[in-house]
């Protein structure tokens, strides 16, 4: 498998991150030879083999349902890069 | 008396106690320490103000005789854990001067300890980097140079901050993170003791994100000693993180018996890699010597899926980034660059905001977890993880602990691998199992090389058994009586 520059185009467009035409090639590249080390991993027998989805086997604990916080509108606003009366904004979305 | 800087952790621990000298005494050392390095770039953050006063309260605590167990030890934090109104970029421009109303878990722990605050640390971009090369706020010196060489080398990553700092006798200790080996191969390259704990030993609640499955927050100090005290405030069940173990924490000083006879050290034939340089080996035949003498058995091990870990770590690695550093979009927090609609604003914002590393490190992510490649990548390396932690379960019925080298080899130039991302990756080849299989590993400095470098041998243990990794470090520590240090070239 190997990327061309209309992948890295589309890869960084699902990742919401700008990349300037004139870096595609070189990402491209850099991308592949990453990928193509990757690629050794086929090789590796696993059939019958579960994903490991956790570090260190354990159930996930569960909590009361119960509301542990609030009342922190001035935090949760303090790093806001254009906060308006206690709310966070974006461009306009609707028309 | 020599320099309060040069005093280990427990030393100034045993000096406090014995009012050989005051907290403020040992934070304003420390402080001016901290001013004379600036050629080291060590820290991006400098509290004097605080650790003064965190100081003052602590001398004022053991006036009243309700000293706490790291009271008036001055620490520098690695700039990943959000410290409550002070600013934390995980030394990315993305976060801008983002700064937390809340603590993270483990530094509230130092605190609520008696520790006293200097500063935040500098780091790989995202914790993502194994020379420190990535940071936002430029690179960080290896205190440590070359014999008769004044060229600059890297003090390995991603917690170089923390390694140089320590190294340089800045702090007492610092927090660093581990996802590959971000505390063991910067503690290998600067003569310092680094241990990743087991996942879920310390609370990932408030440290920045990179690999959810991987990260764990451990100590650098420059005594194994010192690793435990500190490990013992970091360390401890936290309900904010789902992943964090309902464990007791031990006394891990008390595990610092010096006695390893009997005990069964695994060496893994896998981990003699063709390309690895001979110092390397030689120092590795050295620490079985030393543990052989110790009276420890020693036998060798196969974990036959070794040399598939790498590749399988920039899988996963990358994949839980991509999808971790997704919450990077400008709204709520952060460098917001300005766009006509939401998805431009979000791609500028994102564009202009993360570094080459970590933008490369998304891209793969993103690619591997795409429609029509998760199976052949994601969920492959998945199956794959669990028969590289399978082979550790098996040895582990037949050893209680592994001896491996650190690194691949001593500290590097500055420039030397940052244009190819491959050499770069190659530097975690013995550190990044561990992680992978969840595993406590400690990072010793055993010797120097023929350039007059530190070089680092690990143990790695059962999961949770982070006393016989301590155990097993203490003895290699007093066997190599490790007392080189770098020169003070970059004091000002």
């Amino acid at each position: 498998m190997s990327v061309d520059r209309n992948t890295v185009a589309r890869i960084a467009r699902l990742a919401r991150i700008e990349v300037p035409e004139g870096e595609l090639e070189h990402i491209a590249g850099e991308l592949n030879g990453i990928l193509a080390w990757i690629e050794q991993l086929q090789a590796v027998d696993t059939t019958g083999v579960e994903p490991m989805t956790s570090a260190v086997a354990s159930s996930l604990p569960l909590r009361a349902d119960l509301v542990s916080d609030g009342g922190i509108l001035d935090n949760l606003m303090a790093n806001a890069p254009d906060p308006h009366d206690g709310f966070f904004t974006v461009p306009k979305v609707v028309e | 008396m020599s320099a309060l800087t040069d005093l280990s952790l427990a030393d100034a621990l045993t000096g406090l106690a014995a009012k050989d000298f005051s907290a403020r005494e040992l934070a304003t050392a420390h402080v001016e320490a901290v001013a004379a390095a600036s050629t080291l770039n060590a820290f991006v953050v400098e509290t004097p103000e605080r650790a003064l006063a965190d100081a003052e309260a602590s001398d004022a605590r053991r006036a009243r005789g309700e000293a706490l167990p790291l009271d008036g030890i001055p620490l520098a934090i690695k700039d990943l854990f959000c410290t409550k109104g002070i600013r934390t970029t995980a030394a990315s421009r993305i976060l801008g001067d983002f700064t937390p109303t809340y603590e993270s878990t483990v530094t509230s722990q130092l605190w609520r300890d008696g520790a006293v605050m200097l500063g935040k640390l500098n780091l790989d971009e995202f914790a993502m980097g194994s020379s420190n090369e990535t940071s936002a706020f430029g690179p960080v010196k290896n205190p440590w140079r070359r014999t008769g060489d004044t060229a600059v080398l890297v003090p390995g990553g991603s917690s170089g901050g923390s390694a140089a700092a320590v190294a340089a006798r800045l702090c007492l200790g610092a927090t660093g993170t581990d996802t590959g080996g971000s505390i063991r191969q910067p503690a290998a390259f600067t003569g310092i003791v680094g241990i990743k704990p087991t996942y879920g030993r310390c609370s990932r609640w408030g440290i920045v994100a990179f690999a959810s499955s991987l990260d764990q927050a451990g100590p650098m100090t420059r005594t194994v000693t010192d690793a435990a005290l500190m490990l013992r405030s970091m360390a401890g069940h936290d309900p904010k993180d789902s992943t964090s173990a309902n464990r007791a924490v031990p006394d891990y000083t008390k595990a610092l018996t010096g006695d390893v006879r009997g005990l069964k050290i695994g060496i893994p034939k896998e981990y003699r890699i063709e390309g690895v340089p001979a110092e390397i080996g030689r120092l590795w035949e050295q620490g079985i010597e030393w543990l052989k003498a110790a009276g420890a058995e020693i036998r060798e091990i196969s974990l036959p899926h070794t040399s598939q870990s790498l590749p399988t770590y920039y899988i996963v690695a990358p994949a839980e980034a991509s999808s971790n550093l997704a919450r990077y979009d400008g709204v709520r927090f952060g460098a917001r660059q300005p766009g006509r609609t939401l998805p431009e604003m979000y791609e500028k914002t994102r564009g202009a905001g993360f570094g080459r590393e970590v933008r490369r490190r998304i891209l793969i992510g993103t690619y591997v977890l795409s429609a029509g490649y998760y199976d052949a990548y994601y969920l492959k390396a998945q199956k794959v993880r669990s028969l590289i932690a399978r082979d550790f379960t098996e040895a582990y019925k037949e050893v209680d602990a592994i001896l491996a080298p650190a690194t691949p080899s001593a500290a590097f130039a500055a420039g030397e691998k940052s244009a190819d991302p491959l050499a770069m990756y190659l530097n975690d080849v013995f550190t990044v199992t561990a992680n992978l299989a969840g595993l406590p590993a400690l990072a010793v400095p055993a010797g120097l090389n023929s350039q007059g470098l530190p070089l680092g041998l690990q143990v790695i243990g059962r999961a949770f058994d982070e006393e016989t990794v301590l155990r097993i470090g203490h003895v290699i520590e007093k066997a190599a009586a490790f007392t080189a240090r770098p020169d003070n070239w970059w004091r000002v």
